[in-house]
């Protein structure tokens, strides 16, 4: 398979300013809506299966079913919420951002289609807090969307800003958040097919997810399932960052090589470097050492590697970077991010973080390599939600993949790297806040 | 009533339930009293109906409410991987030296607070550094002096 950009959800968005709803209609924006309003809910739904399309957020579950699960209103009297999940704040993961900001209508245009596919007048964005670009952008393409009835018609679109919590991109605790509260995830079930806002049927999406649906209604759900591979069908948006030379988003088909986004796309590994390890879908996969990266990048290919696509953050690293060190920046990440409702995940990923240290220190006995393994492991599947259990299973990878690079901090005493390495001493929230306490502004 | 006041009223107005304003009213407030401080909570409590204590178990829960004083410019830099990767340490130490201050702190004319943060979701174009909340990219160590100079001559 090519290695080239296949635009699908960013089409055209190179040539014209498609913020403008003008120049959206003018490339045949909103038909798709239009189209969409003459079918029945069950027709999209149906539609929707054939394209398997699968949510773009992380989960990959498939959206026409997830769609099919919401009562039908003869069933559930309560209201229907259509929220859209764009609280982007995987590292590594930047799509969303550009989506929102460079093709606003496509996703508005994807948003009143699901609202009409899952009977919903009520459509929710929890955008958040920090994308203060894509906000504004969505502030100016919904004042032009409320001036025109013929196509938002009776639905309602409410834009929510978060305030800074990566937790809030975990379905139950974004509904938390958008009810007013802390965000710290529910039980399931019931799933928020079922009871979700306000304890009423609701469906959450992706922002990706969202501007696929448009190009689907308009192609047919069967000519957009021709793209891609098996169990990972059409395009999806790869955001490269680290050590490559042509960081961005790329709108690529599903399935293409690992190997050629980051050398082809990407240009490779800058600096004359080699290239050691590749993160594969933002910080929450399992790493992949240089020599895997011949692998499709697809649902089931990345899964016989025990990793997965996530929200398709590629994360490339030279062959500068200790992995105790990266261990250490990543856990933190979790460690400050931990909604604190689970003991596993608020006190295990600090126990991670302190081995991992005293690993990096050199002060580390040979049994703490297998403690620190014990901790993950007491992490994982005893939590509300995933998000101790993503770094458990991050810092994981690290330590099987790069094992020997562990054992040299235990017998060497130290880091072999120290500071040549990018990711030493880094300074990261969780520790700001340990090791500098805010100060008392002057009056 | 304050404007504050009738501002609530219609966010309240745009949900069911009137207790999904909390986020939005926390942002104004701050954005009014500059953090959110004991009279900054009663006001905002006192718009949704809700308790003071209501308020903050909510904005305490949240990295972008300020329950402390903060400069009246806030410099926060990403340090998480993929922008650590390229340099993100050796920028935020651009920006202690340029400030005087070590992260976490605020200079001691008040102006500005400078503090680490979470991926912002701009790992490609990184470093990126928060000014205000509005994101420079590929910000380099030696380009920090300028972005400091323009915060001092209020550009």
């Amino acid at each position: 398979m090519a290695t080239e950009v296949r635009e699908i959800v960013m089409a055209d968005a190179g040539e014209r300013d498609l913020t403008k709803l003008a120049e959206y209609e003018a490339i045949g924006g909103y038909q798709a809506l239009q189209k969409a309003r003459g079918m029945t809910p069950a027709a999209i739904i149906d539609e929707l299966n054939a394209s398997e399309l699968r949510g773009r957020g992380g989960a990959f579950f498939p959206t026409g079913r997830k769609w099919s699960f919401v009562p039908k209103p003869d069933q559930n009297p309560n209201p229907h919420y259509l929220v859209v999940n764009a609280d982007e704040s995987e590292p590594g993961s930047f799509k969303d951002n550009e989506i929102m900001a460079r093709v606003p209508h496509r996703f508005l245009e994807g948003c009143l289609i699901t609202a009409h596919a899952v009977d919903s007048q009520n459509v929710f964005i929890y955008i958040r807090g920090e994308y203060t670009g894509p906000y504004e952008v969505l502030v100016g393409a919904l004042e032009e969307l409320h001036a025109r009835a013929d196509l938002r018609g009776d639905v309602t679109i409410v834009l929510h800003r978060g305030a800074g919590a990566y937790i809030c991109g975990e379905e139950t605790a974004l509904l938390e958040s958008l009810e007013g509260k802390r965000g710290q995830p529910r039980t399931k079930p019931p799933f928020p097919a079922v009871q979700g806002l306000y304890a009423s049927p609701t469906v959450v999406n992706n922002v990706e997810t969202m501007a696929t649906v448009p190009p689907i209604i308009t192609m047919g759900g069967a000519e957009y399932a021709q793209l891609g591979v098996p169990d990972s069908r059409g395009t999806r948006l790869v955001s490269l960052s680290g050590h490559v030379a042509n960081g961005g988003n790329y709108e690529i088909e599903n399935g293409v090589s690992l190997r050629d986004m980051i050398y082809d796309l990407g240009g490779g590994v800058p600096g004359g470097r080699q290239l050691k390890a590749v993160i594969p879908g933002g910080s929450s996969t399992s790493i992949l050492r240089y020599d895997e990266i011949d692998v499709g990048y697809d649902f089931n290919s990345l899964l016989k590697l025990d990793t997965a696509m996530g929200s398709a953050g590629v994360i490339v690293l030279d062959d500068r970077c200790c992995m105790v060190q990266l261990g250490i920046r990543v856990n933190e990440f979790y460690e400050h991010e931990s909604c604190g409702k689970c003991t596993p995940c608020r006190e295990g990923t600090r126990w991670m973080t302190q081995i991992l240290r005293r690993l990096e220190a050199g002060d580390a006995e040979q049994h703490e390599l297998d403690l620190l393994l014990d901790v993950c492991d007491r992490i994982n599947g005893k939590c509300l939600c995933p998000l101790g259990e993503t770094a458990a299973i991050a810092v994981a990878s690290y330590v099987e993949k790069f094992r020997e690079e562990f054992q040299t901090h235990i017998d060497e005493g130290g880091c072999p790297f120290g500071d040549s390495s990018p990711l030493h001493d880094v300074l990261a929230p969780v520790a700001q806040h340990t090791h500098h306490p805010t100060a008392t502004v002057p009056a | 009533m304050s404007a504050f006041y009738d501002e609530v009223q219609e966010i309240k107005a745009q949900y069911p339930d009137w207790r999904s304003a909390t986020l939005p009213a926390l942002r104004l407030a701050q954005e009014k009293h500059g953090y959110l401080s004991p009279d900054a909570l009663r006001e905002c409590a006192e718009a949704l109906g809700t308790t003071p204590a209501f308020c903050e178990s909510v904005a305490s829960f949240y990295d972008m409410y300020h329950l402390r004083p903060v400069g009246r410019h806030l410099v926060e830099v990403c340090t998480n991987v993929s922008c650590a990767l390229v340099g993100a340490q050796q920028v935020l130490e651009g920006f202690e030296r340029e400030l005087g201050i070590r992260a976490g702190e605020t200079t001691g004319d008040g102006e500005v607070t400078l503090r680490t943060i979470e991926c912002l979701g701009g790992c490609g174009w990184a470093t990126i550094v928060a000014i205000d909340n509005k994101y420079r990219t590929h910000v380099m160590p030696d380009g920090v002096q300028a972005i400091v100079e323009g915060l001092r001559n209020g550009d």
